[in-house]
């Protein structure tokens, strides 16, 4: 859908020489020429997340010549970023992402304005810093955040670069309820806590932020520029390993509790509740067992069913001792191969897949004592078997 | 009649990893059914505690969404195919 411009004239400056020489490659292009250039100088851009994505994004935005950047995080760079998120390097561990950030975008543009907040995006402070830029680009890794960083926008009248990635897919969209849908057209609710594994659990393939995150840079500049086709009303599906591109038709959804017709939703909400991350279930809760308790266990010589429910790459990562291997897709169908007079321990890597796969053998009848490994072969590393490694 | 669903990797560790499987049925409602019924540990991700389709998933067939068309009564002929189309968050550990 063409959009026009969301930068108003009034707003616009002119180019030093140097800018000029700077961007000459863009003022070459005459659907951004020297308007668009001033457009993209008077522009403020808020980046949530200095993550996977939120490095392709504060990257390309700066060498753009965006002249406010506001960048969002609460993180430090840990090793594990690294393989995905270019815009820190190895003598950044440990540093806020954020003052990484802004290191590297001065050393790319030093034109740049540069808003760093070093804090968690929430319901409390979102309208705040989002009210004072015209672009918000979504580079959020998860569903609270997603949530929240939508509905401000839909509040406030702002568009929304939305992009999001898991293992070798990415998705992509333009999110602006004034000219079409919002992310809650799609999705009206996430999924529960645990039902869909995180990257840090699925892994991801490091080059697939920057394809995402540099097409959702490319949708913020034509959103300033103005004129250009967008995504709005549009999501792109990605498929890094099958190199593949699809599109599908997004509608805005007249019942949407946000921006459709009657909307219920008139003012930010308590996000951790809306993803059921502080609710609980209906279910009863699982049971636990530490690596420690397991590992007493262990040296009692307890009886016990070890499962591991991690995939075949995963164990080949670490093994887990005693274990025998049923994936967590299986456990259903499986259910047979277990022995409901001896105590079952579910191991994955943190943890979180284990619980769905007692809630699945639950599901499917099993009446034997089930237990989950808390934090998964992680702790059993951390706090049991120092020689293994983490991952 | 064999209808094609589409099936995204979020999902794919309930359908022996495969990226296509087919089942059958005469609507999006009946060949979701066909295909849960195949994969029985897909269930739990596909529907919630009350039966109706989870609504982090969309179901797109072609490139529409089966909600702008007839919803899971929307009709299906061989040869067709759907897509699943969960949302998908990243990298975080909370969610």
């Amino acid at each position: 859908m063409l959009i026009d411009s969301v930068i108003p004239k009034s707003r616009l400056t002119d180019l030093t020489n140097e800018e000029i020489s700077r961007y000459s490659r863009h003022l070459l292009l005459p659907d951004i020429n020297i308007e668009g250039q001033k457009r993209l100088k008077a522009a403020r851009v808020l980046i949530v997340g200095t993550g996977g994505l939120g490095a392709p994004l504060a990257l390309y935005l700066a060498a753009a010549g965006v002249g406010t950047l506001g960048i969002v995080d609460f993180d430090f760079v840990e090793e594990s970023n690294l393989q995905r998120q270019i815009i820190h390097g190895t003598r950044d561990i440990g540093r806020p992402k954020v003052a990484s950030a802004k290191d590297s975008i001065r050393q790319i543009n030093p034109h740049v304005k540069v808003n760093e907040y070093n804090v968690m995006l929430t319901a409390e402070n979102a309208l705040d810093i989002i009210a004072d830029y015209d672009v918000v680009a979504d580079g959020t890794d998860n569903y609270q955040t997603r949530y929240l960083v939508n509905d401000a926008c839909v509040l406030l009248g702002k568009p929304n670069v939305y992009g999001s990635i898991f293992q070798f897919e990415g998705q992509a969209s333009v999110f602006y309820a004034k000219e079409g849908p919002c992310y809650r057209c799609l999705y009206p609710s996430p999924p529960p806590p645990g039902l869909v594994p995180s990257c840090s659990e699925g892994g991801v393939i490091g080059v697939l932020p920057g394809v995402v995150g540099t097409i959702q840079a490319g949708e913020v500049i034509k959103l300033i520029v103005g004129g250009a086709n967008t995504l709005t009303g549009r999501l792109l599906l990605f498929d890094q390993w099958q190199m593949k591109f699809r599109e599908l038709k997004l509608d805005k959804d007249p019942a949407c509790p946000i921006c459709g017709k009657k909307p219920t939703i008139k003012k930010l909400i308590d996000y951790e509740v809306f993803c059921g991350l502080n609710k609980p279930q209906g279910e009863k809760p699982v049971d636990t067992l530490t690596a420690l308790e397991l590992k007493e266990r262990f040296d009692r010589g307890d009886r016990l069913q070890i499962i591991d429910i991690r995939e075949p790459h995963e164990r080949a990562i670490v093994k887990f001792p005693y274990a025998r291997y049923i994936p967590l897709g299986q456990v259903a169908r499986r259910i047979d191969e277990f022995d409901p007079s001896v105590p079952a321990v579910f191991i994955c890597k943190i943890g979180q897949r284990s619980i769905f796969a007692i809630r699945a053998l639950l599901d499917a009848g099993y009446a034997g004592e089930l237990y989950n490994l808390k934090d998964g072969v992680n702790a059993w590393a951390r706090d049991v078997d120092k020689t293994l490694p983490q991952y | 009649m064999a209808i094609t669903i589409l099936i995204p990797t979020a999902l794919r560790a309930f359908t022996d990893g495969k990226a296509e499987v087919e089942a059958a049925g005469g609507t999006v409602g009946g060949v979701i059914a066909d295909f849960a019924a195949r994969y029985p540990d897909i269930r739990r991700h596909l529907y919630d505690e009350n039966g109706a389709l989870r609504s982090f998933i969309n179901i797109y067939a072609g490139d529409t969404n089966i909600k702008s068309l007839n919803g899971l009564n929307t009709a299906v002929k061989d040869g067709d195919a759907l897509m699943l189309v969960p949302a998908i968050a990243g990298g975080s550990r909370r969610c």
